[in-house]
Order: C-alpha cells, then sequence, then structure tokens
C-alpha cells in the first residue's frame, strides 16, 4: 500500500524528458471492509444481547403446622381471599365465604381489575385506623434489638396501619403459573405486607367450576 | 466518515463488553414478569425449572466449582441406592439442568452430549407427594453444601414458565417444605413500578428513622 519513492535522486534535479515522474501512491488505507465487519458485529451483539436481566421475587412459606396455637389467625373484617382458576379469572370474596339463600359474598373479575379490589380493601381497613404510636414504637424496637437493617420509620407506621389486613391466594388445580406469580406481584404492587398462599378448599373450587361452567369459560 | 466509524466501534465494544451469553438452556423458559429488582446469585444456588409443559429440571449453579455438581450426584446415588457408576456420575459435570426420574438416570448418563439433547425427559416427578423425588435431590443437595463446603444451603431459584399450570408449583413447593426450605426466589422478568401504584408512593416517602 504505502511505498517509499526512491527514484529521482539528486533533489531538485530535473529529469530529462521522457522520463516519467513515479506515481505517488496514496498513503490511505481502504476502511471499508473493516467498517463493514464492524457493522456487521454490531448488530450482531445488538441481537443477541438480552438487556432484561431477570430478577427474584423473593416468596417465603409458612411452615405446615397442625398445632392450633401456632396457626395465624386472621381477623374477619381484615381478610380478602382471593382465587385464581382458569384463564385469567380470578374470584374473590372478603371474610368468611358466605353462599346461602340470603346472598352470597362469591364475586368475579379478571387478574386486570384486581388491583382496584385489594386497594379497596386497603382503604377499607385503613380508614379504621387510628394512628397507634406505641405500636409502631414496639416495632422500631424489635427491629433495632434485632438488628435489622434497611427498616425505616415508614416502614413502622405502615405495618401497624395494616396490622389487620390479610390476602389469602388460592390457586386452584388450572391456574397458570404465570396469574399466581402475577398476584403475588400485585402484592408488592399494593404493599400488602401479610399475605399467603394457601391450598383452595374443595367447597371454593366447587364454586369456581360452577361458575366458570355458568360464564362458558374454556 | 471518521468520527462516524469512530462512534460505531465505541458501540460496538460497548456490546461485546456487555453481553453475557447466557447458559445453554435445554428448554426455552418465558418468565413472567414482577416489579421486584433484586439481583440473582450464579454461585452457591440451586434452580429448580419449570418448564410450559409442566416438566421439573434441577440445575446446580456453581460458576467456580463445575465439580460441585457431581458431589451432589455422589450424595444422592448413596442416599437413593442408586448404583451409577464413577463414569456416570462424572458426565454429571457437563449436564446443566437434569429432568430425568431415577429410573433413567443411569442411561440419560451414560449417553453422549448428542444423544442426551434429544433424550425423551419427562422431567423430575413432583406431583404425587409419594413419589417426589425432587425432595431427595434437595436433600443431597443440601447434605452435599454442609459436607462439602461447610455453608448451608441458602440460595433457592424458581423458574418457571408462565404457561405451566399451578399443581407443578405446589409440588415443587412441598418438596422444598418437606426438607425444611421455607426462602426462595422466583425468577422473573423484570417490569417496571406502575406510576402512583402503592408501591411507588412507598418508595418516594423518606428513609428518617
Amino acid at each position: 500500500m504505502a511505498s517509499v519513492d526512491t527514484g529521482g535522486g539528486g533533489g531538485g534535479h530535473k529529469k530529462g524528458p521522457g522520463v516519467k515522474k513515479a506515481k505517488k501512491l496514496s498513503t490511505r488505507i481502504d476502511m471499508t471492509p473493516m467498517v463493514d465487519l464492524g457493522f456487521l458485529l454490531i448488530t450482531f451483539f445488538i441481537f443477541t444481547t438480552t438487556m432484561t436481566n431477570p430478577s427474584a421475587l423473593k416468596l417465603n412459606m409458612p411452615k405446615d403446622t397442625d398445632k392450633e396455637e401456632e396457626q395465624n389467625k386472621a381477623k374477619e373484617s381484615g381478610a380478602l381471599t382471593i382465587m385464581l382458576g382458569k384463564g385469567n379469572n380470578v374470584y374473590y370474596y372478603e371474610g368468611q365465604l358466605k353462599v346461602d339463600a340470603a346472598g352470597n359474598n362469591f364475586k368475579v373479575t379478571t387478574m386486570k381489575k384486581i388491583r382496584e379490589v385489594i386497594l379497596n380493601k386497603k382503604a377499607d381497613v385503613l380508614s379504621r385506623y387510628t394512628r397507634n404510636q406505641a405500636c409502631i414504637d414496639k416495632k422500631m424496637n424489635e427491629w433495632r434489638t434485632k438488628g435489622i437493617q434497611g427498616k425505616y420509620l415508614k416502614d413502622a407506621e405502615e405495618s401497624c396501619e395494616q396490622e389487620d389486613l390479610v390476602v389469602v391466594i388460592k390457586p386452584n388445580e388450572e391456574a397458570s403459573y404465570k396469574n399466581t406469580v402475577a398476584a403475588l406481584d400485585e402484592m408488592s404492587i399494593c404493599r400488602v405486607l401479610k399475605y399467603a398462599m394457601v391450598k383452595i378448599t374443595p367447597q371454593e373450587n366447587e364454586l369456581i367450576k360452577a361458575t366458570e361452567a355458568a360464564s362458558g369459560v374454556k | 466518515m471518521t468520527p462516524f466509524v469512530d462512534v460505531a466501534f465505541l458501540i460496538l465494544s460497548f456490546f461485546m463488553l456487555a453481553t453475557k451469553f447466557k447458559p445453554p438452556e435445554k428448554v426455552p423458559i418465558e418468565s413472567p414478569g414482577s416489579v421486584n429488582s433484586d439481583v440473582l446469585p450464579a454461585n452457591d444456588a440451586v434452580m429448580i425449572t419449570i418448564d410450559s409443559a409442566g416438566r421439573v429440571f434441577y440445575s446446580v449453579l456453581d460458576e467456580k466449582d463445575p465439580n460441585f455438581k457431581v458431589k451432589v450426584l455422589n450424595k444422592l446415588n448413596e442416599l437413593r441406592a442408586l448404583n451409577l457408576t464413577k463414569e456416570q456420575m462424572d458426565n454429571f459435570k457437563n449436564v446443566y439442568a437434569i429432568g430425568t426420574p431415577f429410573a433413567n438416570l443411569g442411561q440419560f448418563l451414560s449417553a453422549s452430549e448428542d444423544q442426551q439433547k434429544v433424550f425423551p425427559e419427562a422431567g423430575i416427578p413432583v406431583l404425587d407427594s409419594a413419589t417426589n423425588e425432587l425432595v431427595w435431590w434437595i436433600n443431597a443437595s443440601q447434605k452435599a453444601f454442609s459436607e462439602e463446603k461447610g455453608i448451608k444451603l441458602k440460595e433457592i431459584l424458581v423458574k418457571g414458565d408462565g404457561r405451566s399450570k399451578y399443581p407443578v408449583f405446589e409440588g415443587v413447593v412441598s418438596a422444598l417444605k418437606r426438607n425444611e426450605e421455607f426462602k426462595y426466589q422466583l425468577v422473573t422478568a423484570q417490569d417496571g413500578v406502575p406510576a402512583g401504584s402503592e408501591l411507588d408512593k412507598y418508595n418516594k416517602k423518606p428513609e428518617k428513622n
């Protein structure tokens, strides 16, 4: 590519007629193939790179226990049970399940609208709460003595105001894993601190099946 | 054109450095999304994978010591008297995720790498509590962790496909429960926090003591 001009010794000496002047070669390199390759690699890396890093959703499950005194009891006024069935259908009831002639509290909604239901329940529990300084102090002390990091006053306040709120998630055997995770995720989005995943009861499952059959859910 | 080429190569080097190639996955998994942003561990962890058909796979994640998973299998061999040969167990080093019931384990591990790719794996049985084989895999891992490394099995990852059904997940959870493991992490794709939601409001609150 680059060459050294050796011809024409004796600088400034005029060449005779008929002696052609050596063609001066350009010292520039043709970079087009390299750039082509560069872009090819860029396209390759753009397509193969997955920018979305997987993240982790932490899940704590309780130990199974038969002892009555070890089981957590939920206040009826603050309990919300969400059941997941076929497709994106979600069934829920507040407090205890009541199905009789006087009317039932078993309701149907979809995955998209469940957030509203949870938030309504939360607002309902919060409306009955009056600031309880003793509870907040107790929580703060507990965290301090146990040396738990990353807990602040806002956490203590929040934990006290939703002392009574418990959401129970019950997927049936046809619920998808996606909706199960979505329901758990909804707990983080709505900041529900107490929730549990529990096995569905046969009565509840029958109600779901009946509702599905009636509304023709496939 | 020079500045343009300069920028192009800058982008190229960025992508080359930022790319981390995925480990070979036997089955493509479509993780559901969640707003959580905790980072996944890559060492000293076990991963339970559920594919869209509900098959369960088990993998021991240890980038530093690829021989560790062989020790897990060794423990399992002792616990369940599987009669695996040493060659079969050494072969396990190259297996990223295992989804074969105990009955076919020897057959699977004797096969060559190419044969393993097409081996019809049924998944580790979890649905019936009497034949839940995942219980033993976790038990063997716990023992291997405490005996070989002197640490407890802390990081348990569950990576499920969104289309799989809940009972399989329940089977996985019950296998973990039977081994006294109550804390685990579900692998999810990261979603943004919806603006104006309770979580969003919480994150914006000051952190005073």
